[in-house]
């Protein structure tokens, strides 16, 4: 990983004035790459990918987003350099259309955003057929689709995902997944934490295994699912 | 002949002055929920908003009048609306700018905001007696009837009149107008979607960008707005006295309630629900049955459920029911 796209690098830090939940770890995504991040329960997954967007208090290391330092801007800030996020629980406008949701998404936008709008409704083809019904009501794996489609809107060059296929069936599972690798090979990198670690690290090119905050086992996702050790201790054998 | 003198009557003194009460209420909990909704407190300073934007109407109004300045027919309160929402919007503005961003910084809990919106209410309230004194103050003018009970009774040849006051009037049409603006902007324009993205989720607002100072600033303007012309035309209809306004706070809480916090809908629906329930409950049904009653039933008492002294056990008791049986209203609010 000679020159990696996005890096956050020697994090080490907590939420607030509490205790360090990250120690030294190193998480980084190269372009249009996708990495997953595993690890067991309460391992720092989520914080890990909260710190690389400027939502943690780091005391030490650094965060690089195309060779540019943004280890001090807000995560608002980091949205406006290229950073999509989907958070894993209230990412959507529930009491808000599904197009409004899209349109809000798009809210930095100064410009016509109407191709992007096409471009999300030709990725998830039943947000266009919902796009006038409010958010709050479609299905758990819709949900997460319009959440997508918020995140997408900037046109963002690094998309992170915290948990997409959290709560949703195996085979909503298997076609968010699809989704995922289809906006990989648009160019865009994606950075995912990820509960079901069998199947993300399936479709991985880089896997970060975490273990109470400390990177304990880092591969390509190939190698990861090949590797006892891992397969053992976090895959179930 | 009886039934029609009898329905005349109703509406003379029950429906057409529910209706305007009910538009005067619905406006101030549609200020109420915005705040609620989108900076997350029960703003008990509302009351005296809408008396401070009142009152500054009624100090341009006299000041128009008196340069000879008027709208004929229609009340001169009109022209000076704008400088009310002016005065309104300032004087919010600067209460947030010096009151509520320092508790928004420390993101203090609901209710600490609620205890300081009473404090804010306390200042402001003084404000208005200081400026304008405690006492009620007519500003009404141009024509007073659309229609009176005299010119009533000659077109229909019916012994009972239905008058309709200009100030009804105007508050029906106003209250149309303010909110269908109010749904468009909400619903169609891109600040109002945002209001409403980050009424809905501030972090995912935040996270799209969406700038929360901006946001404030405009709910205050709006509810300024809305107070201020809830504020003037309950005055126009019932005269301005300040203490009133301060007694309006618990219908339009009531009215906000009933139609669940936060949800615009509901505010417009509370509102009607509260002041049809205060005007029929409080009135006194003697005159209505007579013409519909045989003459040996004729009631010897008014026929009134509960004294105009106790109109606002009505909201409360509204309240209460709604709480225990429907908390989060008849529209779904934000409560949770």
């Amino acid at each position: 990983m000679s020159n990696p796209f996005l890096i956050g690098e020697d994090m080490t830090g907590g939420y607030g004035r509490g205790a360090d939940i990250l120690h030294d770890c190193t998480i980084s995504v190269a372009k249009g790459e996708i990495a997953v991040i595993v690890g067991p329960n309460g391992a720092g997954k989520s914080t890990a990918m909260k710190a690389v967007f400027g939502m943690l208090n780091l005391h030490k290391g650094s965060v690089r987003l195309d060779g540019e330092d943004i280890t001090k801007l807000a995560p608002q800030a980091r949205v406006a350099k290229g950073m999509g996020f989907v958070p894993q629980t209230q990412n959507i406008f529930t009491s808000m259309t599904v197009e409004e949701n899209l349109e809000m998404g798009a809210f930095i936008r100064t410009d016509d955003f109407s191709n992007t709008l096409a471009q999300v409704y030709d990725l998830f083809p039943i947000l266009k057929e919902k796009r006038y019904q409010a958010a709050g009501e479609l299905s758990g794996g819709q949900r997460q689709q319009v959440a997508v489609g918020r995140a997408l809107m900037t046109k963002p060059k690094l998309l992170m995902l915290d948990e997409p296929t959290a709560g949703v069936s195996p085979i909503v599972m298997d076609e968010l997944f699809d989704r995922i690798i289809e906006v990989a090979r648009s160019g865009i990198s994606i950075l995912m934490v990820e509960q079901n670690a069998r199947q993300a690290l399936e479709i991985a090119d880089k896997g970060y295994v975490l273990v109470q905050g400390r990177n304990r086992f880092t591969d390509t996702g190939k190698a990861l699912l090949a590797d006892p050790e891992v397969r053992k201790s976090f895959l179930g054998g | 002949m009886e039934f029609l003198n009898a329905f005349v009557a109703f509406s003379n003194f029950v429906i057409v002055p529910a209706i305007a009460y009910g538009s005067q209420l619905a406006l101030g909990a549609l200020g109420v929920t915005l705040i609620y909704g989108i900076l997350r407190f029960s703003n008990f300073a509302h009351g005296d908003t809408m008396a401070f934007g009142a009152m500054v109407t009624i100090l341009v109004t006299w000041w128009f009048q008196s340069m000879g300045i008027n709208l004929g027919p229609m009340p001169t309160a009109l022209l000076a609306l704008p400088f009310g929402i002016a005065g309104a919007a300032l004087l919010v503005l600067a209460t947030d700018r010096m009151v509520y961003r320092f508790y928004r910084a420390q993101k203090a809990a609901p209710v600490i905001l609620v205890i300081v919106s009473m404090g804010v209410m306390f200042v402001m309230n003084g404000l208005v007696r200081f400026i304008i004194g405690p006492d009620g103050q007519q500003f009404a003018d141009g024509e007073r009837f659309i229609i009176s009970a005299r010119n009533f009774k000659t077109m229909t040849g019916l012994s009972e009149g239905l008058a309709f006051r200009t100030s009804q009037a105007i508050t029906i049409v106003t209250a149309v107008i303010v909110v269908a603006l109010l749904f468009w902007f909400l619903n169609k324009t891109r600040t109002g979607k945002s209001m409403r993205a980050f009424s809905d989720n501030e972090d995912l607002a935040l996270l799209s960008g969406i700038n929360p100072e901006r946001v404030v600033a405009y709910t205050w303007i709006i509810v300024a707005a809305l107070a201020t012309i809830a504020g003037v035309l309950y005055g126009l209809d019932k005269g301005f006295k300040p203490f009133t306004y301060f007694q309006l706070l618990l219908p339009i809480f009531a009215a906000a309630i009933v139609g669940g916090l936060g949800n615009p809908l509901g505010a417009i629906a509370g509102g009607f629900v509260i002041a049809f329930s205060e005007v029929t409950i409080t009135y006194a049904y003697k005159k209505v049955l007579i013409y519909l009653l045989p003459e040996s039933l004729e009631p010897s008492t008014l026929v009134q459920l509960l004294s105009t002294d106790y109109k606002f056990a009505v909201s409360f008791a509204i309240l209460i029911i709604v709480l225990l049986f429907k908390p989060t209203g008849l529209f779904k609010g934000n409560t949770g």
